[in-house]
């Protein structure tokens, strides 16, 4: 007899939910005017291309990847197991965020189960589910509906399988707590206890009427819910991938082996052809590991290349010390070749960025106008937890452990380095220790299979900080160009040119961004999503924004809020600017233009902003040496406003004193889960506007670790920090994991812009890229 | 090898270690004791934060040969299934995002709380700067340890 409820299986009605693929795909691709290939567009091209229109607030990624998701969205596994447990395999990865416990939230609501009793395990990489990338703030949007579908199928089929048991209608029983009941006989039973029966029951998963949002207890709640690991955290009992241990899973090896990497001083510097490795010292294997160019793994330069020798400690008892020790032994011996960017530095980069950038459109006579540019640096993710991947690679089969955000586009890259089939790849997703969009890609996990395979034996890989923070990945270089035009106190353009190192969105948005059978080019996608994911909320009469791309051999990647982190902050501290230039006050010239747009976005704009204006009222003057900063953003059917102290007694050596946030996400789950979000990204928004950047010289990033990536500390961070969520404005939710960060940017500039006199341009103001 | 005797979380151990090896390395690899975190490995950003009798330090840059008192981790902070009251703190505070550096916040957090049991907020930010937190959950932080400070001075 069947014990489980396991899994919910797939309905046959997919016609029913046939996709609305053609409408979404039109919706953005008409956004997309750049269909010339090529690696780059010249200055020419892209002047001479229409505006293309930034759908962000019509249609954005988050819209795309639920209408992608479609066609397999309810093809989620929710268990209901005998000791009275619901298990549901989220196919996301939860880094911190907290999706886990929001999914928890979930489907504790709609099944009426006991919250306690609901556990959230985060999926293995599922081929069923060609799209399962975390990323574009996406999966409360994303899970939403199917989550909370398919918790409703599973709690029909509880009660279907408790009225047949007792013999009684169904309409006569009640759920509460994970209880199943019926008063007028005084019958009860728990989820456990009727999950055979349940599971016996050919009920096709089929949509049902979801719980009213009136009666929500769960969803929404004041108090919010912590993280379903959060004790697990504090006692180190908590899990990270390098933590695994022989026992924590079924599958995990008895012997996997400490395996570092040596890499060359330059971003993608090789071994010399000349020089040959020597003998390892003993309990030490040596694996070279550089790939071709253009190898099979993924072809294009922004791809990272693993370079280098790995040193692998294959004693038994083998510790990543021995790794490391052997691994600074050998490197004074190594020769290497110099790196592609050996020649170039990061005011190279600038410069050509600068040339790159299309010419703004003349000002018409008659108009005033003004012009700004902005300089932002590459930045790395630089999670806490490095890098790092367990390979078990077996003649015709992997297992592999890496807490990826694009589990089918990295078994893709693994089964194409290793010559194993993708089928026959098992892809493990530990809970991680942070993203910010690292891990979207896993060049470790790419690594740690060929290591395993070419050793023969299972191995751990550890990159190092150093590694991570000269081999890994950055947010673009971006160079902006701004203007705005009046007449008579009348706004009549906003443009944008910004010019951007390519940003490697390889591991694709699914095939959220492109059409099914055409490979768009790496220009157009960069477009496509670069308009789906910014757009302007203010009346600025004749609006428009473009980026232009050129490719250089520093490898990049999404950075939480993606093209928004730059590109909006850029747009909110030329606002700042603007409003001065108008003699008018910062939020009040916001609201103005606000008030008769005709964005979508610009209501949500309004309520936060006009709660930013209060608590700045109550806040009173600011004290010397300090000054307030406000900023806006809305993005993902949410809006945030910031408004923030900046301390500048000491221009050098600024912080943040107290900081206000007013956030509306449209329908909140977890406000506990929010709150942290809107106070985490204002550190990284600080972090990276005021303090840390990478700089690249002669070929090779300078920063090594936090030592010189200077992260802010406790002595930056507010003292005191309050997060105001509204209440519902929705029925559905909207996204927040990185909303913040462009609002959270642009309020530090512009108070420290107030405090200090001055125009910051260049980031980060302390360390600005040279 | 030389052979060290180690008292690590109340336990005794016994480890065969070269003596340079850092003591971060042997609590991971050689005990299983995994709540230290490797964040940089050379003391800068404080994840894998432990005590040795009552001082915060590095077991990343700590050589196990220059370990002569009690090692205490994370992981052992829990007494019987009891949690710490720094370790209630933050889980009322709901203060760890990804938690990766909060075994380090801890610890250091609880070696101040130790030394000053009322710590104010300049205090909080000279010593808790040791630590980088890439979440940025320092808000939280400061009002756990204040919570934390509060439980353990007695309730007031």
């Amino acid at each position: 007899m069947a014990r489980r409820l396991d899994p919910i299986e797939p309905g046959h009605q997919r016609g029913a939910f046939e996709p609305t693929r053609r409408e979404f795909l039109q919706v953005l691709i008409a956004g997309s005017t750049l269909m010339i290939g090529g690696v780059f567009l010249t200055r020419e091209e892209a002047a001479a291309l229409p505006g293309p229109g930034n759908t962000s607030d019509q249609s954005d990624i988050g819209d795309s990847l639920v209408a992608v998701e479609t066609p397999y969205k309810y093809m989620l596994k929710l268990e209901v197991t005998p000791h009275n447990r619901v298990v549901f395999q989220l196919p996301r990865q939860d880094k911190g965020q907290g999706i886990a416990t929001a999914l928890a939230m979930m489907i504790a609501e709609e099944m009426d189960a006991d919250y306690d009793r609901v556990d959230v395990q985060l999926s293995d990489r599922d081929s069923n589910r060609p799209t399962t990338i975390t990323g574009g703030s996406s999966t409360i949007r994303t899970m939403w509906e199917p989550a909370r579908t398919v918790a409703a199928n599973a709690r029909l089929r509880l009660v279907t399988a408790a009225a047949a048991r007792w013999s009684v209608p169904p309409n006569q029983i009640t759920v509460k707590k994970s209880l199943v009941m019926h008063a007028a006989t005084g019958r009860a039973a728990n989820f456990g206890e009727l999950s055979a029966e349940a599971a016996a029951l050919a009920i096709p998963v089929t949509p049902l009427p979801l719980k009213d949002p009136s009666q929500y207890t769960i969803i929404g709640s004041a108090d919010g819910k912590g993280r379903k690991n959060a004790r697990d955290i504090v006692t180190g009992k908590q899990k990270y991938t390098l933590d695994l241990r022989p026992g924590d899973a079924p599958d995990y090896p008895a012997n996997a082996k400490p395996a570092v990497v040596l890499r060359p001083p330059d971003i993608k510097g090789r071994v010399s052809e000349s020089w040959s490795l020597p003998a390892p010292p003993p309990g030490i294997v040596y694996v070279k590991i550089n790939l071709p160019d253009r190898g099979p793994v993924e072809t294009g330069s922004t791809f990272p290349q693993p370079t280098g020798i790995a040193v692998v400690a294959v004693a038994d008892n083998a510790s990543f010390h021995h790794a490391l020790a052997a691994r600074n032994a050998l490197e004074p011996l190594v020769d290497w070749e110099p790196g592609p960017m050996a020649a170039m530095s990061g005011e190279g980069i600038r410069t050509t960025l600068v040339s790159l950038t299309p010419a703004l459109t003349p000002v018409a006579s008659g108009l005033s106008s003004l012009d700004a540019t902005f300089d932002f640096p590459y930045v790395a993710h630089a999670p806490l937890e490095v890098m790092d991947a367990v390979a078990d690679v077996r003649a015709s089969s992997a297992t592999i452990w890496y807490p990826s955000q694009t589990p089918n586009y990295q078994v893709g890259q693994i089964a194409a380095a290793t010559g194993i089939p993708d089928a026959n790849i098992t892809l493990h997703i530990p809970f991680a220790g942070g993203a910010f969009g690292r891990r979207l890609f896993g060049e470790a996990a790419i690594e740690a299979a060929l290591i395993s395979q070419q050793v023969g034996l299972p191995i751990k890989l550890m990159w190092t900080r150093n590694d991570d923070m000269r081999h890994g990945r950055f947010r673009p270089m971006t160079h902006h160009a701004i203007r705005a035009t009046w007449s008579n106190g009348t706004i009549q353009s906003w443009e944008h040119q910004v010019a951007a190192a390519e940003m490697d969105l390889r591991h694709g948005y699914g095939d959220a961004l492109s059409p099914p059978g055409i490979a768009l080019s790496h220009p157009e996608i960069e477009q496509a999503a670069f308009n789906a994911t910014v757009s302007v909320p203010y009346e600025f009469g004749a609006t428009q924004q473009r980026i232009t791309n050129m490719r250089f051999e520093v490898p990049t990647g999404s950075w939480r809020s993606i093209y928004s982190g730059f590109t909006m902050t850029a747009n909110e501290i030329f606002v700042d600017r603007l409003a001065q230039a108008f003699g008018a006050d910062d939020i009040q010239f916001r609201l103005d233009h606000l008030a008769n747009s005709t964005s979508a976005s610009a209501p949500r704009a309004i309520r936060v902003l006009e709660k930013v204006r209060d608590k700045r009222a109550a806040w009173g003057a600011a004290p010397a040496g300090h000054a307030y900063g406000v900023a806006v953003h809305a993005e993902y059917r949410s809006a945030v406003a910031y408004l923030v102290e900046i301390d500048a007694v000491d221009p050098a050596n600024p912080r943040l004193a107290r900081a206000y946030a007013a956030v509306d996400v449209g329908l909140p789950i977890n406000r506990k889960g929010l709150e942290a979000q809107f106070q985490g990204v204002l550190i990284d928004a600080f972090s990276v506007m005021i303090r840390a950047g990478n700089h690249l010289d002669a070929g090779h990033i300078v920063e090594g670790s936090f030592s010189d990536f200077h992260w802010a500390r406790m002595n930056h961070s507010p003292r005191s920090f309050e997060v105001f969520i509204f209440d519902a404005t929705s029925d559905t939710p909207g996204g927040a994991g990185e909303l913040g960060l462009p609002p959270g940017s642009a309020a530090c500039i512009n108070a420290y812009a107030r405090a200090t006199g001055t125009q910051p341009s260049r980031f980060p103001v302390l360390d600005p890229t040279s | 090898m030389p052979v060290y005797n180690l008292t690590v979380n109340g336990q005794p151990r016994t480890v065969d270690a070269p003596a340079d090896m850092p003591l971060l390395w042997v609590l991971r690899d050689l005990l299983d004791v995994t709540g230290p975190k490797y964040g940089c490995g050379v003391g800068v950003c404080g994840a894998c934060t432990s005590h040795l009798g009552d001082s915060a330090v590095r077991p990343c840059i700590t050589p196990i040969s220059a370990v002569s008192e009690p090692v205490t981790t994370i992981d052992g902070l829990e007494q019987n299934g009891d949690l710490h009251p720094i370790q209630q703190a933050w889980i009322d505070l709901d203060v760890a995002s990804c938690g990766y550096c909060q075994p380090g916040q801890i610890m250091t957090a609880l070696a101040l709380i130790v030394a000053n049991p009322n710590p104010t907020d300049d205090d909080i930010d000279i010593a808790m700067s040791q630590n980088v937190c890439r979440c940025g959950t320092y808000a939280k932080i400061r009002a756990a340890i204040k919570e934390a400070a509060r439980v353990m001075r007695g309730g007031h």
